[in-house]
């Protein structure tokens, strides 16, 4: 590969990442905090790309013929151009979720679960909401119109469940919550549909069978389809 | 003036043995701008214009889920560690070009064996993926910095800093024992590693690739070693990346729930999962954090080999050092990451 496809290839790659973080789409790969450095770090590799277009044009002229074995290796570098640019692959879902068990892990020594925000119904995360049910038996959910968004996934029984990726630094490393449902539960909905479900706590629990890790229920009263949210991840 | 670069450049290998050097026609030696067939320049063109037409299809290829997650996995993979990616580059192109060799001579201890625990000190100041320091570790070599002190950073840097700490504690609330076992846990090893290489390693295992050597000003050395460490670096990653989203996507969780009983093997299986995964070093904390199933112990090795010996690093070191090198560092370094994490763990947790 000569100096000029290789700068092609940055200028791909960079333009790639620049567009990717310009718009909404990083949100579906890696968490927001990351964004400045995407811009940065996609600006640098459009500015060496064009500097060596530079280099190489001009240096055409004085014409020295050194002749190197450039990495070939740098020709994979458009797989991931093909996958932002063209394939753009959503955020993870369902068939994630299913892989993997809930991240429902044992809080700190001093979980100290805080009262509930005002508002009927009031707006949890599912995280907070399956904490609060697990390791607070309820108490600060008694009593409470509760409102959950995520999308639908099949649970190990067949039956529709709450869940959403949880995800700490880039999506390798995506885990899902996951919630269950009982009462008016979203039947014949293909999975990955994003709901909002508002229901009540139940001391209901269930085991996912993939870490023996514990699923709370919810207790649903209503439900509704909705567009999936900028940010999916929790 | 061009820097002198190629000192440390070792070209007695056995032919055939650096990863990128298939035996290609010998190069005209000078003369006009050599006469190809058809330029890569022609063949990216037709490659591009190709992917757009069939644009469509491709998109209906990876449609079905369990592909759909592997592309997912594999492109969030590389967007995580472009920044880091590009910022090692940018720093490794610094150190060749811009920090004199006298500067090495003066930050570190003369003696070699001092250099090694200085040089792993040194990398808990830089904040960091894997991804970054395998280039910054291999300009540190060319730059003479003996191998051995450059080996300790390269494997110290991303596994203790002050980002990949506070995720751990972040992690393990509970526990923050965790946190000090896995900063002395990955010192030794990085320490150690280095000592090792001392006394068994060999010089012409490193086989640095050649970089273009550039007449003119100081900002074209620059940017030829920016632009050959992206495309060489970045490629590498591309594997490692690719590797990681297919043991993502292909081992099920579940089959770890069979292994976690097992003290031994749950070791075992951790360490194997952390070289498998491929998370970057200030996410696998949560990751443990999540398979509660097993013990602490088992926990910290993973979280000790992770940072040190993955499929991505070892791509990425292939490409860097040479196959005869990382065929011998990474079993090295994951066999001491288990038996130190192991002691560790059996003392602190």
């Amino acid at each position: 590969m000569n100096k000029q496809a290789q700068a092609v290839i940055m200028l791909l790659f960079g333009g790639a990442i620049l567009k990717a973080s310009l718009s909404d789409l990083y949100l579906r790969y890696v968490k927001e905090g990351l964004r400045p450095f995407l811009i940065g770090a996609g600006l640098l590799l459009v500015a060496a790309a064009v500097l060596t277009l530079w280099y190489d044009l001009r240096g055409k002229a004085q014409a020295h013929g050194e002749h190197h074995h450039e990495p070939k290796v740098g020709w994979l570098l458009l797989l991931p151009v093909l996958g932002l640019l063209l394939v753009a692959p959503p955020a993870l879902g369902s068939d994630a979720a299913g892989q993997a068990g809930t991240v429902l892990t044992a809080p700190g020594t001093d979980s100290d679960y805080p009262a509930l925000p005002p508002g009927d119904p009031v707006d949890l995360g599912l995280l907070d909401y399956a904490s609060r049910a697990v390791f607070d038996g309820g108490r600060s959910l008694t009593g409470r119109n509760l409102r959950l968004t995520g999308f639908v996934t099949p649970g190990p029984d067949g039956e529709p469940m709450l869940a959403r990726m949880v995800m700490s630094c880039c999506a390798a490393d995506g885990r899902p919550i996951k919630v269950a449902l009982s009462g008016e539960v979203p039947a014949a909905v293909p999975a990955d549909t994003w709901i909002q479900v508002v229901g009540t706590w139940t001391d209901r629990t269930a085991q996912d069978p993939v870490n023996d890790a514990k699923v709370p229920y919810l207790q649903v009263a209503s439900w509704q389809e909705i567009a999936a949210p900028k940010q999916q991840y929790e | 003036m061009t820097a002198p670069e190629d000192v440390t450049e070792r070209r007695d290998g056995a032919p055939g043995d650096d990863t990128d050097r298939t035996p290609a026609p010998p190069a005209p030696p000078d003369g006009p701008a050599p006469g190809r067939r058809v330029g890569s320049v022609e063949i990216l063109a037709v490659l591009l214009v190709l992917l757009v037409v069939f644009r469509n299809p491709l998109a209906e290829l990876v449609s079905a889920p369990r592909l759909q997650t592997w592309t997912t996995v594999f492109v969030s993979v590389l967007v995580q560690a472009v920044p880091f990616l590009v910022f090692g580059v940018v720093l490794s192109a610094v150190i060749a070009v811009f920090v004199p060799r006298s500067f090495w001579a003066r930050a570190l201890p003369r003696h070699p064996a001092l250099a090694v625990p200085a040089a792993g000190l040194a990398g808990v100041v830089l904040p960091g993926c894997e991804c970054g320091s395998v280039p910054i570790a291999g300009s540190l070599i060319r730059r003479g910095v003996t191998p051995a002190a450059a080996l300790a950073f390269l494997l110290a840097a991303p596994a203790i800093n002050p980002i990949v700490l506070t995720a751990t504690a972040v992690a393990f609330p509970g526990n923050p024992e965790m946190v000090v076992a896995r900063g002395v846990a990955s010192l030794i090893v990085a320490v150690a590693m280095g000592w090792l290489w001392l006394r068994l390693g060999k010089a012409e295992w490193i086989k640095l690739p050649a970089r273009p050597h550039e007449d003119g000003s100081r900002l074209k050395a620059f940017v030829a070693a920016c632009r050959h460490d992206i495309m060489h670096a970045g490629g590498f990653l591309v594997v490692g990346a690719a590797a990681a989203a297919t043991i993502n996507v292909v081992v099920p969780e579940r089959w770890l729930q069979t292994l976690a009983d097992n003290e031994a093997l749950s070791i075992i299986a951790l360490a194997v999962l952390a070289v498998l995964l491929s998370i970057c070093s200030e996410a696998d904390a949560f990751v443990a954090a999540s398979l509660s199933q097993f013990s602490l112990t088992s926990r910290l090795v993973f979280l000790v080999v992770g940072p040190m010996v993955d499929l991505k690093l070892i791509a990425m070191q292939t490409g860097v050092f040479g196959r005869r090198f990382s065929s011998r560092f990474a079993p090295a370094t994951f066999v001491a990451a288990v038996l130190v994490g192991t002691g560790i763990g059996a003392v602190l947790l």
